[in-house]
């Protein structure tokens, strides 16, 4: 099974590059007395040997309990336990929470707005691209095509900004930050989805051309098809396609969050912690992250390449049959 | 997947999405449900736990502080210690033994009564090892806590206080050695020696005793036999290393069978280590009691002034007991972190927790059944964890939150002025450590030369901008009556010639200096600022080096740097929270400096009664240390609160301590009076809060008095 085995090198790379890093989670500016230093790993087992850690933290043994394993290094071992039995353990750094709680808090809160950013991307990216297609070498097409490589290249924190000033001091019309409402999720999501819809709409553009110049495309003209009948129904299923293979990691992406936009108004999101939790050396919730993106990113190409079934009737094997 | 149809893939792809829509809903819902609070304060990031015995930052202080109560509550302008769950308390003749006498009618917010066993229960929490509390050494002033927090559980002991401890190693070798209390107990120069015929550790002039009818058999002598009691103080406990290392005196020449070992331990004559902390060293050596009901007792290993301070800082706040050990006995496992959670949690101050998202916001609540309820006026405050500069201001400009705990350095021009952006002294100051175990930074006239060149005037009036002031010594002033002696003045000139003494005239043949910081814009402009006066006066090249913060830390910790940028915040306010930072070897020294003389100093400040002549013993110490300059002082800190003008009760203070439970809404007359007293010049800002004001129980009356 390759996701199992994706799976388990994602774990153990990052897992051993981790603790490698200098610095550990109870290091702060006033230094430790040595005792209780000891006493802080000890209780979080940061004493043991590495691979100790690391199959108790992974779970195929449970070190914590009694029994079982005899004598020697593994004494008191019990198989079964930790990221295996779905349990990623306690946060380091914020130490009242499990990393299932946070992630519990936070993913939907994440995956909500980047569904609200996603909606925005896509109505933006795929209007715009089609339009773009369909007026080829038109003042309309440029124009749309160099709002789409600002949207690239300007930084969202850069839009979030203008946006603040616009909409929140200048015409006091949305809340500056904070999660709760529909209306405070407008501008996050809005600034989150625009790079999203940059490049939806560069890639639809692109299929749309290519699937506008085949010949079932003209035949569906010749036979006199209002050109509305045409684009909707004809060329954009096959037009979509790029932007379909693109979907699958930006979705993974765009679910877990954006540090940026996150920190910018104060939404108690994902994105935070695949920075924070580096940088605090919050070892359980670095893990956890990356082992819900590695299974995201896998879910959603998964998805992806089932969704191309349904697009391309030439991809489809269960409807040639 | 040819299985799979499309009609059922795009079924399943809906629900999917339309699952993750509705918890997200669902979220939604249950977060629209909460009114919005009497008043919002910014505490700049998520705190890392509620309990007090495990807390160590500032944010984590100002919930702890709304949430607990300890035995005394400070004054929220002068920091003095007012009653809090002690009703008074007493400091004996010798300053070594505090008594306080607990408040009648306190209770926990599950209806229990507060009483002295819920501060012994919980300070010996706190000190317990397996509590692994980071501020624990805080507590260390009171008898044997030391030895109680670093007590291994998994040895055996002789059952008594000048006793032994045991170890069976994995081939059945008993190992010996002496416990720390009773090397604490010992002479200084005792040598620990073993009576090989008798069996007896013979000590000069104390004794050490081995469990009553031990039939060990023949002992051999381990690697600290013949060692002084002083020196084996730091380390009693180490039982494994061979040879040389380890400070067991005495192994068994044979192997001891299981059967005989289990023997031992049957016989009574022998404890393992929580049934020697239960029967011997609470009772016996753990100056913390309760010698009648409503009384607790603390003795402490010398007198220690601020003392009674610490009993008003949070981490020695009180537990509930019920509450932990139900929660043991419900959750085994992961008990730790159910007993904070808001459904569970116990406390015993002015506000409870209502709710807890993480990275958003806590819920407080009045607390109708504190024992000073009637002078709390907020029914709810919203305590948010906004770490972006930016958005915290916003929040506040546009009215969601109504006092912000820092601001940037960029938009201070535009505040300053403002009636609600009044920075005042912070008992903190930065400096940059200096790495006296590195040529040429081991020469004192260096480091002078160094120190006197920094332009502090120019880094606080163009790059921090708040009012910070240049500072001349490790302590900043305000610690009450300490005048902190500054590094002497002098000029260029003596730089110049100071440098040239060193063997590096003009600067030449000096290696370039690297200044190490952690990345941070401030940090990165006051390290540019200094550099170019080095350069400049004293032709010294220089190189910046900046670090991700915990590689930083390391860095220094390890001491491999040149010159690095450092701050420390006092924890009380005394003197001694800055000059016990640099004895030789602390933890927090972290430049290979040591004086004796210096720590002579520090420790007898600790043991002097006389107020006055403590404070001018650490007067010379800290004199010691401007002359020798180990650290290079640079600027002391400002408070950056941004406060909501009609909040009345946030009182400035050196430490930037605030109390919700004194906080209130002035109503519009109040407001106007507070107006009318503050300087002209001030630009008046929206004031936030309601216009009739939020009084407490008791302000309402005594206002309705008044009228």
């Amino acid at each position: 099974m390759w996701f199992a085995i994706t799976l388990t090198v994602v774990m153990g790379v990052s897992f051993f590059l981790m603790k490698n890093v200098k610095g550990g989670p109870f290091d702060s500016e006033r230094a430790l007395e040595p005792a209780i230093e000891a006493n802080l790993n000890a209780r979080y087992h940061l004493d043991w040997p590495l691979w100790r850690q690391f199959l108790h933290y992974t779970g195929p043994l449970n070190l914590d309990e009694k029994g079982w394993f005899g004598e020697g290094e593994l004494a008191g071992s019990q198989p079964l336990g930790g990221v295996l039995t779905g349990d990623f353990g306690p946060s380091f750094r914020y130490r009242d929470f499990t990393v299932n709680d946070i992630i519990g808090q936070s993913l939907p809160i994440s995956a909500l707005l980047g569904t609200v950013a996603m909606m925005w991307a896509l109505a933006l990216g795929v209007s715009t691209g089609i339009a773009s297609a369909l007026r080829r070498g038109s003042g309309v097409d440029l124009a749309l095509r160099l709002a789409a490589t600002g949207g690239i290249a300007l930084p969202n924190f850069v839009i979030a900004g203008f946006l603040i000033i616009a909409f929140v001091f200048l015409v006091p019309l949305l809340p500056v930050a904070g999660w709760g409402s529909l209306r405070e999720m407008l501008l996050p999501g809005f600034c989150l989805g625009l790079v999203y819809a940059a490049y939806i709409s560069r890639l639809t553009r692109t299929g749309m051309l290519e699937v506008l110049s085949q010949d079932h495309i003209r035949t569906a003209y010749a036979k006199g098809l209002a050109p509305r009948t045409v684009v909707m129904r004809h060329a954009l299923k096959g037009g979509l396609l790029p932007v379909v293979s693109y979907l699958g990691p930006a979705t993974a992406g765009i679910l877990t969050g954006s540090l940026v936009i996150e920190r910018l108004f104060f939404i108690p999101g994902l994105g935070l912690h695949f920075v924070n939790s580096a940088s605090n050396r919050d070892y359980t919730l670095a893990m956890g992250v990356t082992i819900l993106y590695t299974v995201l990113v896998y879910t959603l190409n998964t998805v992806v390449d089932l969704a191309y079934t349904l697009l391309d009737p030439r991809i489809d094997l269960a409807e040639e049959a | 997947m040819a299985a799979l149809s499309p009609e059922s893939v795009r079924q399943g792809l809906a629900v999917g999405l339309l699952g993750l829509v509705l918890a997200g809903a669902v979220r939604l819902a249950s977060g629209a449900r909460l009114e919005p609070a009497d008043l919002v304060f910014n505490n700049g990031t998520e705190v890392q736990t509620l309990d007090p015995a495990s807390v160590t930052g500032v944010p984590e202080g100002r919930v702890v502080r709304a949430l607990f109560e300890g035995l005394v509550v400070k004054h929220p302008r002068t920091l003095e210690p007012l009653p809090g769950m002690a009703e008074r308390w007493e400091l004996s003749e010798d300053g070594r033994t505090w008594t306080f006498w607990i408040r009648d009618g306190a209770e926990w917010t599950n209806g229990d009564p507060v009483t002295a066993e819920d501060f012994v229960y919980s300070f010996r929490r706190f000190l317990h090892p397996s509590t692994a509390a980071y501020y624990a050494y805080q507590l260390w002033y009171v008898r044997g806590a030391r030895a109680y927090t670093r007590l291994p559980d998994e040895l055996f002991y002789a059952n008594s206080a000048s006793g032994c401890w045991l170890s069976r190693t994995e081939d059945g070798f008993i190992r010996i050695g002496a416990q720390e209390y009773a090397l604490a107990a010992l002479a200084d120069d005792a040598v620990l020696e073993l009576d090989a015929v008798t069996g007896r550790l013979a000590a000069g002039a104390g004794e050490l005793t081995l469990p009553a009818g031990s039939s060990l058999g023949a002992l051999r002598p381990g690697p600290a036999s013949g060692r002084r009691a002083a020196a084996l103080r730091g380390a009693p406990y180490e039982a494994t290393g061979d040879g040389e290392q380890g400070s067991w005196l005495a192994e068994t020449a044979a192997p001891v069978s299981e059967a005989a070992w289990q023997e031992l331990l049957d016989s009574g004559a022998l404890l393992d280590g929580p049934a020697f902390r239960t029967q011997v060293v609470e009772p016996e050596l753990l100056g913390i009691r309760s010698p009648a009901p409503g009384v607790l007792e603390i003795e402490l290993n010398a007198p220690t002034p601020f003392f009674i301070d610490l009993m008003g800082f949070y981490p020695t706040f009180p537990v509930n007991r019920r509450c932990l050990e139900e929660a043991q006995a419900r959750w085994p496992d992961r008990w730790e972190i159910e007993w904070v959670r808001p459904e569970n949690i116990v406390t015993n101050g002015p506000f409870r927790i209502a709710e807890r998202r993480v990275n958003d916001r806590i819920r407080l609540v009045k607390n109708e059944t504190y024992w000073d309820a009637d002078s709390v006026a907020l029914g709810s405050i919203d305590v948010l964890a906004i770490e972006q500069d930016s958005t915290m201001l916003n929040m506040y400009l546009t009215g969601g939150c109504d006092v912000i705990d820092r601001v940037n350095t960029n938009v201070v021009q535009e505040l300053m002025g403002r009636e609600d952006f009044q920075p005042t002294a912070y008992l903190g100051t930065y400096f940059y450590r200096v790495n006296v175990t590195k040529a040429p930074y081991d020469d004192p006239r260096v480091r002078r030369a160094l120190a006197l060149v920094i332009p502090r005037r120019e880094i606080c009036e163009q790059v921090m901008k708040m009012g910070q002031q240049p500072c001349f010594s490790l302590s900043p002033p305000g610690i009450g009556a300490y005048l902190p002696p500054t590094m002497r003045e002098g000029d260029l000139e003596e730089a110049r010639r100071l440098l040239n003494e060193a063997g590096f005239p003009g600067g030449e043949g000096f290696p370039p200096i690297e200044i190490h910081y952690n990345t941070s814009e401030a940090h990165a402009s006051i390290a540019q600022v200094i550099a170019l006066a080095w350069q400049d006066a004293l032709g010294i090249r220089t190189k910046l080096r900046n670090e991700e913060w915990k590689v930083y830390l390391d860095t220094q910790f390890n001491l491999r740097y040149d010159v690095s940028r450092s701050a420390w915040i006092g924890d009380y306010g005394d003197p001694n929270t800055f000059v016990d930072l640099m004895v030789t070897g602390g933890e927090n020294n972290k430049t290979g400096w040591g004086d004796p003389e210096y720590d002579r100093l520090v420790a007898a400040a600790a043991v002097e009664l006389d107020a006055e002549a403590r404070l001018e013993l650490l007067r010379q110490a800290e004199a010691l240390l401007m002359e020798a300059l180990p650290i290079l002082p640079i600027y002391s800190y400002v408070t950056q609160n941004v406060v909501a003008p009609r909040l009345g009760g946030f009182e400035p203070n050196v430490l930037d301590e605030h109390f919700p439970k004194f906080w209130y809404w002035m109503d519009d007359a109040e407001l106007a009076a507070r107006r009318s007293a503050q300087p002209a010049e001030w630009r008046q800002v929206a004031p936030h809060g309601p216009a009739e004001g939020l009084y407490s129980p008791a302000q309402q009356r005594a206002r309705a008095e008044a009228r």
